[in-house]
């Protein structure tokens, strides 16, 4: 039953919110925080109870598992399973809606009760595609987010608010569908095979896929993830999105949304097509490296704070697309560890950045300068999150890069001398953060209040979650480790050798 | 014909009796709620005796109609759809002057009896018969709100369609029988079995293709979609959509699954290309559309343009994902030309254009969120029944390998999500916000001031109560859609 509450809370929560926001508009708020409070102890408890999972060969897979009838003719099934890569995923999304919460308190004025309804609805969509174990199911969750990000930007969102609020509904949709392609001709594979419809991960994972529709197939999902990575070059929908989204939704695409992709290449892509996916590894690789120098080189270029931070992200997620195609256990580890780094570097940049625009409304770099003097305290937060970004020792995001690839250094030696490129551009795109914003001459005479008691508490346990992250990821490794053992280990075809041994 | 038979046809017979009432009932005392509750209720009435009819089933009553589990579903279908169009109707008429409104829940209980009629047809007399009780109907009802020019206008044009379509489907019917000599279907599909099917049964066919083509607005045979969905009321253009495009769907249905072996490739290539034109030409008009009944209407031809995807694919899951597309699509549908019949403006007009909904989430958040619901669904989002719907269907394209069906339905869905969202985007902007230089014509702002005042008077109840059923059944099916899809495969079951 965890696994329900931990998606039901969140949503009930946010209609919680906002029928409390009918009768005090102010309750809305406090309701919200409330419920994704609730559910982050909840992950939080889990992941004390099950602090390392076990390994592959010793017993059962999943940490929780729940399986219900859904739709029985189409062999489709309620089916949620909870391993430690979907634990430390959903602590990462409670927290970051926490996050979100607090940082839209005073930012959010207008029709806060419906906001904070389509928030959580987001966060239940997330928390539902990390456990869902039904390709089905999954797909569910994966489009049931489109429509709450959408509305998130296109209502509360900046000046081209609509504009990028379609692009982005587009770009995932039409990605999603060819992933449900994918997903339908692997259900008919286990069809023909089995004689049975199922949808069901386990099931799917015994299917025994023949090479050429295999790459197809494999395609279909890689396209539907890497546009929501975002991979360069399916990207363009992302700098618009972030830039235009109020800050608790560049937070939750940046933090959460994107983590989606990621994961869905380590569960899915990869396990269900190995063979087609070891061959396309290289091209994958490839574009994981281009992104991570383009995603910087660009973000040099911007004149826009946060279109600068957005950019980083496609610099940061290119580690991932790395990472994930490298397929062994230090670049896995470094997929994850960048995956939660990330979320708690750029959401906390995104979050500051969001901040000064409340205090300023500009993020023209032009404009800004020299606020150190006037907002010490904003400037040393903004500081220790560039560095974070940079991947500076000491922080989670220099854990992250340097298991990638050292991961990557195994596979290929060029891609991992390329990619290790890239972190130098990020010293200097992360250095133009702080230096352009709070270093320099003052530009204008901005008379702004600095950070207050619960804006700074809440970068505070931002920073202190990097620190952490960077000096004992231990907890962290351990329990991913299992989940990325079970992952790699070769898949039981016990359902294919029992049909298909005759053929 | 037996007592067997007597049961079995009950649900019809039930409408007929309501058909027959209400202009008893209209005559005695002219009163527009209780012409409207008489179809309401001889409807659920209708619905409420198929499990009573359930139990004879199959069964041939005459040569003419056969009664088995698929004609019970889509009479199910046809007459719960047929009582909330009169509900929404009720609240439609209730607003506007109109002398003698209770005339149109006659024509719509006639309407609903033809389309009933052609889902249980096993022969062309019944074939025609349905369908021209439908089409006779439809043309008054168009044409219903006669102050309105345009409704006038678009009864006509329905009126010189729907008289062309039949004689071309005569002339097809004639075509099969001179060759076959048969007109049963079960008789026509044992003929074609034995390799009877010459080259004048193929053309007697490719026109009866034609005249399907013409009722469900495929490509090239759309034409009129626009013109007809404007001028009609609402509710109508709603029922024209759903229930009138659901009997016909129904009838092919049974005649292409009683030739299931024969399957000419001409026949077959014609139906693809026609599905193929309807997803990319249905969709670049209504990404075209700025008037809102018109977008729903080119979006309707490419609907059923993905309707005849699963339709191509054969077999009974496919028969599977035809029907529960066709639930989807009108549950959706009449909700969204719901919502356009409860937004009137001044003088009665309907509130066409999209840039007449600006602001609706703010001024009236309750209709502007089932709208919203239902763009959704036409679009396949999750947590509506049109997901589940699309799902089916994109599931019957893969099974049969049709790639590029699937395909251009792909690329039709995303450019179904700009149009769609575009409304969606329309309704979400301030009610005050001023209009971008360029962005729309000085008379759509004024229009959208003048609708301001008048899109706040309430809702009445009965399309208040329609609404809020389909918003409902559209929410419920989306998650829970088990129920209907077993109903279904039991339905479609005893058709092979």
């Amino acid at each position: 039953m965890t696994l329900v509450w931990l998606i039901a809370i969140p949503f009930v929560g946010g209609v919680a919110a906002w029928v409390a926001g009918r009768y005090r508009e102010g309750a809305a708020r406090w309701v919200a925080l409330a419920s994704s409070a609730a559910g982050l102890a909840l992950a939080l408890e889990t992941w004390r109870r099950f602090p390392v999972g076990p390994m592959p060969g010793g017993g059962e897979r999943w940490l929780l598992q729940l399986d219900a009838a859904w739709m029985p003719r189409f062999g489709i099934g309620f089916q949620l399973a909870l391993d430690g890569l979907s634990l430390l995923l959903i602590v990462l999304t409670m927290f970051i809606a926490v996050v979100s919460v607090a940082a839209s308190w005073s930012e959010i004025r207008q029709r806060a009760p419906l906001f904070h309804f389509v928030l959580l609805w987001v966060v239940a969509g997330i928390t539902g595609i990390f456990l869902a174990m039904d390709l089905f199911l999954f797909f569910f969750f994966w489009e049931a987010t489109l429509l709450p990000v959408y509305l998130l930007i296109a209502i509360w969102g900046h000046e081209k608010r609509h504009y990028a609020a379609i692009r982005f509904f587009v770009f995932t949709q039409a990605a999603g569908l060819v992933m449900l392609v994918s997903i339908l001709a692997l259900a008919r594979l286990h069809l023909e095979q089995v004689g049975v419809p199922s949808f069901a991960y386990q099931d799917l994972l015994a299917v025994e896929v023949p090479a050429r529709a295999g790459f197809w197939i494999m395609l279909g999902f890689f396209l539907g993830f890497a546009v929501k990575l975002p991979a360069v070059p399916f990207h363009t929908w992302l700098p618009d999105a972030h830039t235009e989204a109020p800050t608790a939704g560049s937070v939750i695409l940046a933090a959460l949304l994107l983590k989606t992709g990621g994961y869905g290449l380590i569960r899915f892509a990869l396990p269900l097509f190995p063979d087609a996916s070891a061959a396309f590894a290289p091209v994958a690789m490839t574009l994981g490296v281009i992104s991570i120098l383009y995603g910087a080189l660009v973000a040099l270029a911007q004149t826009d704070l946060k279109r600068l931070v957005a950019y980083t992200s496609v610099a940061h997620l290119g580690f991932v697309l790395l990472g994930v195609y490298a397929w062994n256990e230090a670049a896995l580890q470094g997929v994850v560890m960048q995956m939660i780094a990330h979320g708690l570097s750029t959401g906390g940049l995104f979050v500051l950045v969001g901040l000064l625009y409340e205090r300023v409304h500009t993020r023209d770099l032009a404009r800004l300068g020299g606020l150190w003097s006037v907002v010490p305290r904003m400037a040393a937060v903004a500081f220790v999150l560039a560095m974070a970004s940079l991947g500076l020792p000491g922080l989670g995001n220099f854990v992250a890069e340097f298991l990638v690839l050292v991961g990557t250094f195994q596979v290929s030696v060029p891609l991992a001398a390329i990619a290790a490129l890239g972190a130098v551009f990020a010293v200097v795109y992360a250095l133009r953060i702080a230096q352009r914003t709070f270093h320099g001459p003052l530009q204008e005479a901005w008379t702004i209040p600095d950070l207050n008691r619960r804006e700074l508490a809440l970068m505070i346990v931002l920073i202190a979650g990097l620190v952490w992250l960077g000096l004992a990821p231990q907890a962290l490794l351990d329990a991913a480790a299992p989940a990325l053992e079970w992952l790699q280990a070769p898949q039981p075809a016990t359902l294919a050798i029992a049909v298909g041994g005759s053929g | 014909m037996t007592a067997d038979g007597f049961v079995a046809l009950s649900p019809l017979l039930v409408a007929i009796a309501a058909a027959l009432a209400a202009p008893l009932l209209i005559s005695a005392r002219r009163r527009h709620g209780l012409a409207a509750g008489t179809a309401v209720i001889g409807l659920l009435a209708g619905t409420a005796v198929i499990p009573f009819a359930a139990t004879v089933v199959p069964i041939q009553v005459t040569p003419l109609l056969i009664i088995d589990g698929f004609a019970l579903f889509v009479f199910g279908l046809v007459f719960l759809a047929s009582a909330l169009v009169a509900l929404l109707m009720h609240g439609y008429l209730a607003r506007r002057e109109l002398a003698r409104k209770e005339e149109a829940y006659i024509l719509l209980l006639l309407a609903a009896i033809g389309a009933a009629v052609l889902a249980a047809s096993s022969h062309f007399a019944s074939f025609f018969l349905g369908l021209e009780t439908l089409s006779v109907s439809l043309y008054a009802l168009v044409a219903y709100t006669r102050s309105r020019p345009v409704s006038i206008e678009a009864g006509i044009k329905y009126l010189i369609l729907a008289a062309a379509t039949s004689a071309v489907l005569l002339l097809g019917m004639a075509y099969v029988y001179a060759e076959l000599g048969v007109m049963g279907f079960a008789e026509l599909g044992a003929a074609l079995d034995q390799g009877a099917g010459g080259p004048l049964a193929l053309v007697g066919f490719v026109l009866m293709l034609v005249a399907v083509g013409f009722k469900l607005a495929l490509v090239p045979f759309h034409m009129w979609v626009a013109d007809v969905y404007q001028g009609a009321p609402a509710p109508v253009a709603g029922f024209l959509a759903t229930v009138s495009k659901g009997g016909v769907v129904a009838v092919t249905l049974r005649l292409l699954v009683e030739q299931e072996t024969y399957r000419a490739t001409a026949f077959v290539t014609g139906l693809a290309t026609m599905a193929l034109l309807s997803i990319v030409v249905g969709n670049l008009l209504a990404l075209l559309q700025p008037n809102l009944k018109r977008m729903l209407a080119f979006s309707s031809v490419a609907h059923m343009g993905y309707l005849l995807v699963a339709l191509l694919a054969s077999g009974p899951s496919a028969a599977e994902a035809v029907s529960f597309y066709l639930v989807a699509y009108s549950v959706t549908t009449l909700g969204a030309f719901g919502v356009i019949g409860s937004l009137v403006r001044e003088g009665g007009e309907e509130s066409e254009s999209i840039e007449q909904l600006r602001g609706l989430f703010w001024r009236r958040p309750a209709l502007a969120a089932v709208m919203t619901a239902c763009l959704a669904s036409l679009a396949g989002i999750p947590l509506t029944v049109g997901f589940i719907g699309k799902f089916a269907v994109l599931s019957a394209g893969v099974d049969a390998s049709h790639w590029l069906l699937v395909g251009t339905m792909i690329v039709g869905s995303v450019v179904g999500i700009v149009y769609y969202l575009r409304v969606v985007a329309v309704m979400l902007r301030e009610p005050s916000d001023a209009p971008a230089s360029g962005d729309v014509s000085a008379g759509a702002t004024s229009g959208a001031k003048a609708g301001a005042n008048t899109l706040g008077s309430s809702v009445p109840a009965s399309s208040g109560v329609g609404l809020a059923l389909l918003a409902a059944l559209l929410l419920v099916l989306g998650v829970f859609p088990t129920p209907v899809q077993e109903w279904i495969a039991t339905a479609v079951g005893s058709l092979f």
